[in-house]
């Protein structure tokens, strides 16, 4: 069957492709969720206040004790059995990925800016800065070499990680590839093509990582 | 850590939180869907649309062709009932679905129906409203064709091979403990040692084994059931009587023009040996006898 090979994969490609989009949608959007979410989480997190701590901390706990998978159930079967409220299976995969990406990359932020030499937020209070005007000019810019590299790994663990959507009914890629194996039987081709895919996607993040890491470096 | 004991408190308290919305959900009439004043049937025409939860990848039951269309011996049923019920067989929504989420669709009301070939049990039915039947399923062995084991009790002194967990292990453990197994963790394991010989006979579903069968000549199954046949039916919330009724005089209406022997020969019959009753694979006009 090696040259109906290339054939099945061009028949194959519009359904691939279908998958393909469903999983870089919800990565995107989740990316996008974890990124704000984890700034504004990172900055609530070093403002010192108490309570505010014990919120961050329970929700980072809860992120971090259960499961993506279960999440993914409690959101998507789980609200609309107890409070009869139904988010879409696409809208319900962005939601736990982003909230769970904003837990992680909320650590990252809160370290980094920890990690800044103490003198930056004094010196910028002394010169009369405001809170935003602190971290807006001050603080962030700096953290953000810091958390840059760790943040892109989160972000490729969430493109993976989204395959798990299918346990709540979205067809995506690696879905969409098994569903051509049961009907082909081409598993190493299919599967193959799967490996490039998230291959191409996740590997310029890191290459960027890198690039970024040892420019800033020198800097 | 000094927040580990504070995670491991919550992990299990929210675990207890699931398993107690899963005996609510038992409760019927308390979701607003399927409550007894508004008519379920007249939500889904409302909605002009029939929510099928259905497998994508489960040839031939459902799966996807090439056009990438979903299609398949139970998927066609849910566009026959959009037909019947709304007029047009466009009008249903598929919902992909996997074994451990079929039932959790229908609890939360993501799905009015699941077609994706559940096999009735006491447990399930526990959970779920089973309609009447569209497929049976039931435990045979399949031996070589020179063999010469004739019925069940000739197996009495071979080694019988089985998958772990299976129907056939559960039922040859219980019945007839005496008897030698050999046993595999996949059923794909458990062919290749069939066919390299490394036992005398394979007990499987026999679905699994006719189409075996078909793909490698030179082997037969036995006649004999292992155990008694279980049905394999549509399911719908529990506690939705009205759905379900309405899929039940439906089945009967299509097997009175002989609806699912048509979805057979289209879909299942090719998979099969040509000696394969159809009657021994589907159930038509949701009549069971068992």
């Amino acid at each position: 069957m090696a040259s109906s090979g290339i054939e099945l994969l061009l028949v194959s490609l519009p359904q691939l492709a279908t998958g393909a989009g469903q999983t870089l949608a919800i990565s995107a959007l989740g990316i996008l969720f974890a990124t704000l979410g984890g700034v504004l989480y990172g900055v609530l997190a070093t403002l010192g206040s108490r309570w505010l701590n014990i919120l961050l901390q329970v929700y980072l706990e809860l992120f971090r004790a259960i499961p993506v998978l279960v999440w993914l159930y409690l959101v998507f079967f789980g609200l609309p059995i107890f409070f009869g409220l139904s988010i879409p299976s696409f809208w319900c995969a962005v939601l736990v990925l982003g909230l769970w990406g904003a837990s992680e990359v909320g650590e990252v932020v809160r370290g980094a800016l920890q990690s800044l030499p103490r003198g930056q937020r004094e010196a910028g209070l002394s010169i009369g800065l405001g809170g935003w005007q602190l971290y807006g000019y001050v603080l962030l810019p700096q953290a953000l070499k810091r958390m840059t590299p760790p943040t892109i790994n989160i972000y490729t663990r969430i493109i993976k990680t989204s395959s798990l959507a299918v346990l709540i009914g979205v067809v995506e890629v690696i879905k969409a590839g098994q569903q051509i194996i049961e009907r082909t039987y081409e598993s190493v081709l299919i599967y193959g093509a799967l490996f490039l895919f998230f291959f191409l996607v996740c590997y310029p993040l890191s290459a960027a990582s890198r690039v970024l890491e040892r420019r800033w470096a020198h800097a | 850590m000094k927040t580990a004991p504070f995670a491991k408190l919550l992990a299990p308290l929210l675990g207890l939180a699931l398993l107690a919305g899963c005996n609510k959900s038992e409760d019927p009439g308390k979701p607003a869907a399927a409550s007894p004043a508004t008519s379920y049937l007249e939500t889904i025409k409302a909605r002009d649309k029939l929510i099928v939860g259905v497998f994508t990848d489960k040839p031939p039951f459902g799966f996807v062709d090439e056009g990438g269309r979903y299609v398949g011996f139970d998927t066609d049923i849910g566009r026959r009932f959009a037909k019947d019920l709304l007029g047009d067989e466009s009008k249903v929504e598929f919902v992909a679905v996997e074994p451990a989420s079929r039932i959790p669709f229908l609890q939360s009301d993501k799905v009015d129906l699941i077609l994706a070939n559940m096999t009735v049990t006491p447990e399930r039915k526990e959970a779920v409203d089973f309609t009447n039947p569209n497929l049976r399923v039931a435990v045979q062995a399949i031996v070589a064709d020179g063999s010469p084991v004739q019925k069940l009790d000739d197996l009495a002194d071979k080694t019988i091979i089985v998958t772990t967990g299976t129907t056939a292990d559960i039922w040859l453990t219980k019945n007839h403990p005496d008897w030698k197994l050999l046993k595999f963790e996949k059923n794909t394991e458990s062919l290749a040692a069939l066919a390299n010989g490394r036992g005398d006979a394979y007990a499987q579903d026999n679905l699994i084994l006719f189409s075996w069968a078909k793909q490698n000549p030179g082997y037969r199954v036995l006649p004999q059931l292992l155990g008694d046949e279980a049905p394999i039916a549509p399911a719908v919330k529990k506690g939705n009587t009205e759905l379900r009724d309405w899929v039940n005089s439906e089945l009967a209406k299509l097997g009175e023009e002989k609806f699912l022997l048509k979805l057979y020969d289209q879909y299942v019959r090719k998979e099969l040996s040509d000696d394969t009753k159809p009657e021994s694979v589907i159930v038509e006009g949701g009549k069971w006898q068992g």
